[in-house]
């Protein structure tokens, strides 16, 4: 186990690896300096004399190279331009706020999901089944920015239930007690999660459907059956334990999904996360804080399939130990 | 809109319905197993039916389109109008009408999201083949080249290479969409390559003394389609979706020329007054993509029932 881990953990290493240094190619194929911003892009010298130090721009490229990974791995990614402070703080004020938006939409991803897939399974091929089959295809389809404008529409300028767009009311919110200031930020995470969490749940329903379906076609099944057990036991105690197992590994791989998502979401919403702060830096050719967002999106990525393999071996000891 | 162009939506209609039963009737003929195991899906008609009216009104947009796409018709007159029997889908804030962007944001959604796949099929069934046929340190260095790939989110990949090269025209990103969309494929292809390479046939065409690209193109990749039209299927959803994320950023497609995505980001800041604009776009892109999921699903259980697809968003 230690060494299947370990060697998983290397793997995991070595993309990471790989795509910083994919990273390092791609920045020098480019036009223009590394880190510094073009001509008459308004710049503090001081920095720029630090990150020409730092960075050795001007030595020789394999030094370059070496110091490039040395000021990764100390969490130094350059200066923003459009921000004009490090990118590591811009990318410190922004996580949290991608974390709890990612958390909440895997919530309603996984709880709705599972729920629907199940109530799919249990009725197959009747009317009910057939019309969330078409339903959870149809979310599945949508581009999760025009469900987000929807949302807000409806929900936002139609029927005020929820605020527009922000984390926090920008008004009344210092002057909120504690109670109320959880709740004002439920009331803001509500929609952008919503959101996310929809077009998740569609993917997950219609991988649950086909797991649980799977499942309940198995002998082990006919023989709960055949001893008289009642149908939803059958279901939930029996098929539904064998079927939750590949839905649970999809939670590691819903990572990916998760942060494309929230580049959108937060786009739509002005939720100031990862998502958001990638795609301001686009707008403003800001590819400094561009590079930060997609390394740690990449290690995201990795850490999730890591813990999702973790996490099937854990469950299930028929699942071999292969890298 | 004209009589002549409400006459040529009539056409596009019926030969989407003339289209339609005649895909059916190849279903009854002598070789329609596999057909009629893919129209057996409750949703395979109704999706050939949108992607042949979409394709049929994206080839035929000039013909079809009563103004042409950034002609800003009057704007002080035209401004944000509802639909009405002139402009069935409404105007924009520059007094376009949104009918006509529509078919020619068509032409554009889909032949990025065609051609964008074409590239990563082509690209992905290389890969995979010559991973799974040759194995050893080839397979060994191509599938860590897609662990790579598969590590890193498609749209930061995109974001990423925007930063760097400022804006990108049609072709690049039909390009950068393609580059960054076959690592999937690839393993799909390499899993089918890897199987197929063991079979009967292969062997009796080695002891033939066929070369190894001839038992690839001749042998394996006949065999190993049906996994590859599938994700191709599946595959041209995803880069529509892609497309329009981009292009709703402002990085995909530059206006004036119209996308379904770029329309709704155009559309965005006047929700409350003129939904119209993005709402009709917006509906579009989930009616195609659906349509190309429910063929993608009825051809995976017509070809290829027990493979399981995934796809990196």
């Amino acid at each position: 186990m230690t060494a299947w881990l370990l060697r998983r953990l290397g793997a995991a290493l070595a993309i990471v690896f790989a795509v910083v240094s994919f990273s390092f190619v791609a920045i020098h194929l480019a036009p223009g300096t590394p880190f510094l911003p073009e001509q008459g892009r308004p710049i503090n010298p001081a920095a720029v004399a630090r990150l020409r130090d730092e960075f050795g721009l001007g030595r020789p490229l394999p030094e370059q190279y070496v110091r490039y990974l040395g000021a990764l791995a100390r969490g130094h990614l350059g200066e923003s331009f459009s921000q004009r402070r490090p990118v590591a703080e811009a990318i410190a004020t922004a996580l949290p706020n991608t974390a709890v938006l990612a958390g909440a939409a895997l919530l309603i991803d996984f709880l709705l999901g599972i729920a629907i897939g199940v109530f799919q399974a249990a009725r197959a091929r009747r009317s009910s089944d057939v019309a969330l089959t078409n339903a959870t295809l149809f979310l599945y389809s949508l581009p999760i920015f025009w469900l987000g404008l929807v949302l807000l529409l409806v929900f936002g300028q139609w029927l005020h239930w929820f605020p527009v767009g922000g984390v926090t009311d920008p008004v009344l919110y210092p002057n909120l007690p504690l109670w109320g200031k959880v709740l004002d930020r439920l009331r803001h995470l509500a929609l952008p999660a919503l959101t996310m969490g929809l077009v998740g749940a569609a993917g997950t329903a219609r991988f649950q459907r086909a797991a649980l379906l799977e499942a309940l076609g198995q002998d082990y099944v006919r023989t709960a059956r055949a001893k008289g057990l009642r149908e939803s036991a059958v279901l939930v105690r029996h098929a539904l334990r064998d079927a939750l197992l590949p839905v649970i590994t999809l939670l590691g791989l819903a990572l990916p999904f998760l942060l494309t998502g929230a580049v959108l979401v937060e786009a739509v919403f002005a939720w100031p996360g990862l998502g958001k702060l990638a795609a301001d830096a686009i707008a403003a050719r800001d590819y400094p804080l561009v590079l930060a967002t997609t390394l740690l999106a990449s290690v995201a990525v990795v850490m999730g399939s890591l813990l999702a393999d973790l996490f099937a071996v854990l469950a299930d000891p028929r699942v071999r130990m292969v890298t | 809109m004209t009589v002549a162009s409400w006459l040529g939506l009539l056409a596009t209609l019926l030969w989407t319905a003339v289209a339609v039963a005649w895909s059916r009737r190849a279903a009854r003929g002598p070789h329609g197993e596999a057909w009629r195991r893919f129209f057996r899906h409750p949703t395979a008609t109704a999706g050939i039916a949108v992607l042949v009216f979409f394709a049929t009104v994206a080839v035929c947009a000039p013909l079809l389109a009563p103004y042409r796409p950034s002609q800003q018709l009057d704007i002080v007159a035209l401004q944000n109008r509802p639909p009405s029997w002139l402009h069935p889908l409404g105007t924009d804030l520059y007094s376009r009408d949104v009918w006509s962007r529509l078919l020619y944001g068509a032409q554009v959604s889909l032949g990025i999201g065609t051609l964008g796949m074409a590239v990563a099929v082509m690209l992905g069934g290389l890969v995979g083949t010559v991973a799974g046929y040759f194995r050893g340190w080839t397979d060994a260095v191509l599938m860590r080249l897609v662990d790579v790939g598969l590590s890193v989110p498609r749209i930061f990949l995109v974001l990423l290479a925007i930063a760097l090269w400022d804006r990108l025209g049609t072709g690049p990103l039909i390009l950068l969409l393609g580059f960054t969309g076959w690592f999937a494929t690839s393993r799909l292809v390499r899993a089918e390559v890897l199987s197929l390479r063991e079979r009967p046939f292969t062997d009796a065409a080695r002891t033939a003394g066929a070369r190894p690209w001839r038992i690839i193109i001749r042998h394996v990749l006949p065999n190993a389609a049906a996994p590859l039209i599938v994700s191709a299927a599946l595959g041209i959803g995803h880069m529509m979706l892609l497309e329009a994320g981009l292009s709703f950023l402002g990085v995909g497609v530059q206006p004036p020329m119209p996308s379904w995505g770029n329309m709704i980001a155009d559309g965005r800041d006047q929700l409350t007054t003129a939904l119209w604009t993005s709402l009709f776009p917006g509906l579009a892109i989930a009616i195609t993509v659906m349509a190309l999921n429910a063929i993608g699903d009825a051809a995976r259980d017509a070809l290829d029932p027990r493979a399981d697809y995934l796809f990196e968003p």
